[in-house]
């Protein structure tokens, strides 16, 4: 062949593999309770400015799945669920992804500040500062409370969400934070339960291998207990009203329920329906999440209409 | 027809020509838009610069005194 092609053909990154490096999914739920605490809050935003504060928050939060890859490559490469992402396939280098991360980092927050309000470009640097520094470098080979304190980096979006609409922090602000951050402990442990994932291999210390299932059904158990009260009592807050009322009621009392029945369950028991309660769980809590935010925006599209309550 | 021949190279990496460049196209509308939504709410357009300008100063209805500013230093080259 006279063609020079010295770079490799069939392993070369196309474009979806850089959107692949920015976690779509974990982007769908940041956009979602971002949104909802943008709509919330007191004080109106310009739709197209509000459009542009939920891109720039989602692109944040991108970035740091990119550093996360980055820096978890070594992870990844060993973990069976993971070995097909971008960087371990070979398709895109640690180095570019650094830059593409750190890049998009930059980019987000400036443009947010700009955008927005200072408050909300600095709040979105602290949480991609958390999640890529304190959790993914710190934390997460250090201890098994890892998904914890990885999950105070999830239940940011809804607080600047609400600061971008009112350039600062309150009540309700934390307690969507609350909400949010109490939620992911029993939603991932409960993941665990079933998933089996090849945690160990890699090193990356999780409740259920360090400190055995039994411990991890009353820690879902302990969570949910903790969660319910206050997701409940949102609905006092000024964000709430008695739809959102009605539905922590119902939606909570299904957790505790579920909690109550994982936490009953021996291993043989688990393993003799392939762990069906533990998955029931597991996509509830998905819906429980759903269902807290949505009757959120309810409550706004309501008292938007002059029909709130209180 | 394009002057050059298009090599395999052109082709193979269409897609992340074509990705990049609608991505840098919606961030000028982006732009475009912020700024058009700024001007018509009216926000502030002018900061203070090194020196204060009166088009920069909060309206004070009350106050007649004119805004005193600093001396303007102008030099007439010959």
């Amino acid at each position: 062949m006279s063609d020079i092609s010295y770079i490799q053909q069939d392993n070369e990154a196309r474009f979806g593999d850089y959107i692949a490096l920015l976690k779509p999914r974990v982007m769908s739920l940041v956009v979602f309770t971002a949104f909802v605490g943008l709509v919330v809050a007191p004080n109106p935003v310009h739709p197209f400015v509000g459009f542009v504060a939920i891109l720039f928050i989602a692109l944040g939060g991108g970035a740091s799945g990119a550093l996360n890859m980055w820096y978890d490559a070594d992870i990844d490469r060993i973990m069976r669920r993971t070995r097909s992402r971008p960087i371990p396939a070979g398709r895109i280098t640690e180095r570019e992804a650094l830059g593409f991360g750190l890049a998009l980092s930059g980019i987000s927050c400036v443009m947010l500040a700009l955008a927005t309000n200072v408050f909300s470009g600095l709040f979105l640097a602290f949480t991609i500062f958390f999640y890529v520094v304190v959790y993914t470098m710190w934390l997460k080979r250090a201890t098994p409370q890892n998904i914890v304190i990885g999950g105070a980096a999830g239940a940011f979006p809804p607080m600047i969400g609400w600061a971008v609409a009112t350039g600062g922090i309150s009540i309700e602000s934390v307690a969507m934070f609350l909400l949010v951050f109490l939620w992911t402990p029993p939603h991932f442990w409960s993941l665990a339960l079933f998933m089996k994932a090849d945690y160990d291999e890699a090193k990356v210390p999780m409740l259920t291998s360090t400190h055995g299932r039994t411990v991890t059904r009353k820690h879902i158990l302990a969570y949910a207990l903790i969660l319910a009260p206050l997701a409940v009592g949102i609905g006092f807050t000024s964000i709430g009203g008695p739809l959102y009322f009605a539905t922590a009621l119902v939606m909570n009392a299904l957790f505790i329920k579920g909690a109550i029945e994982i936490h009953g369950r021996s291993e043989v028991q688990a393993e003799a329906d392939k762990y069906a309660v533990e998955k029931r769980f597991f996509y509830f809590s998905l819906i429980y999440l759903f269902a807290h935010f949505l009757a959120l925006l309810a409550e706004a599209g309501l008292s938007y209409l002059g029909l709130g309550v209180w | 027809m394009a002057i050059t021949r298009d090599t395999e190279l052109h082709t193979r990496r269409f897609s992340r020509n074509a990705g990049l460049g609608v991505v840098l196209l919606g961030f000028v509308a982006i732009v475009f838009g912020l700024t058009v939504v700024k001007v018509e709410r009216g926000s502030k357009l002018e900061g203070f610069d090194h020196q204060p300008r009166v088009s920069a100063l909060p309206v004070e209805p009350t106050s007649a005194a004119p805004v005193k500013l600093a001396p303007v230093k102008t030099e007439v080259a010959n």
